[in-house]
């Protein structure tokens, strides 16, 4: 992965896997350079035992192959960031992934198109779940929440409606780039 | 400046295109490759580009979703095209300049672009 955001976009699918009604996603850069990433959803959550190994590249839930690469190679890019990857789960509750990393690392991901990452999980997941997106950097704070963007269309209506779409892109990149960009 | 406000012009004009496509005969489906390998390999812009096509060229009968990982993780990212009363294409290890030619060629004029397709690449 080249940056923070494709990994979030696929360690988000997990959240989606699990049958997560909501997929809440909070980054914070501190004045200091850390950068913390908190990914929490109310899916079917994990099991101790399984939440032990699915950190291991060879935990997987699919059935196509044996190994499952998503959370190992967060882990191994917030290590090499000087940082941390963290899991706390409960059966029936949700899960609840947090990443730190030290953006003045040489080794750490730059964030990447963050924008394009939510867009990308709403275009694909058009019904359900909803996303919650809040950021804060030194530049300022955003947020993005789809059950406003539902309430204020009518839930009847997917997102991935090119009208819609077409908003939430815009939408997305005004609330968010101004925020991240540069980190 | 987006506000939640335009969402109720959008909403009008967005149940009307669900009604028409609902006898749409032609309706039309893109399906993107999106687990690690895919994404890793590229499938984000891919998806994004196809996105972008699909609202300039106003192809109200296509809809764009995603599937997780088929086992041919190397030839990510994967992308099935699914014109209805045809059998299904896969293209395989597609760059965004390679939408152009798969909605000109596939989507519009129902041909699809042979030498991006999986047979061609084994």
């Amino acid at each position: 992965m080249r940056d923070l955001s494709l990994h979030l976009l696929d360690l988000a699918q997990n959240s989606i896997t699990a049958g997560a009604s909501l997929v809440s996603v909070r980054i914070t850069v501190d004045e200091r350079g850390w950068l913390t990433m908190v990914l929490s959803d109310d899916g079917k959550g994990m099991s101790p035992e399984l939440l032990q190994r699915v950190t291991s590249p060879f935990a997987t839930t699919r059935t196509t192959r044996k190994v499952g690469l998503g959370i190992p190679m967060m882990m191994e890019n917030a290590e090499k960031a000087g940082g941390s990857l963290h899991l706390k789960s409960e059966v029936g509750v949700g899960t609840e992934m947090t990443v730190t990393m030290d953006t003045r690392n040489i080794d750490c991901l730059p964030l990447g198109d963050l924008s394009g990452t939510l867009l990308s999980l709403i275009m694909t997941n058009p019904l359900a779940p909803d996303f919650l997106f809040e950021g804060k950097t030194a530049k300022g704070e955003c947020r993005f929440d789809t059950r406003e963007v539902r309430a204020a269309l009518g839930g009847d209506i997917p997102l991935n409606e090119p009208e819609v779409a077409a908003w939430l892109q815009e939408a997305l990149k005004e609330e968010m780039d101004p925020i991240f960009g540069g980190v | 400046m987006k506000s939640l406000a335009d969402l109720q012009a959008i909403r009008a004009k967005t149940l009307e295109n669900i009604n028409m496509r609902k006898d749409d005969k032609n309706a039309a489906r893109v399906v993107v490759g999106m687990a690690t390998c895919g994404i890793a390999a590229g499938a984000r812009p891919v998806m994004l580009k196809f996105l972008e096509e699909i609202k300039e060229k106003d192809l109200q009968h296509v809809t764009v979703s995603q599937t997780g990982c088929i086992g041919m993780c190397r030839l990510e990212p994967m992308v099935d095209v699914i014109l209805p009363g045809q059998e299904k294409v896969t293209y395989v290890k597609v760059k965004p300049d390679m939408v152009d030619r798969i909605v000109k060629e596939h989507l519009m004029g129902g041909t699809p672009v042979a030498e991006y397709t999986i047979g061609a690449a084994e």
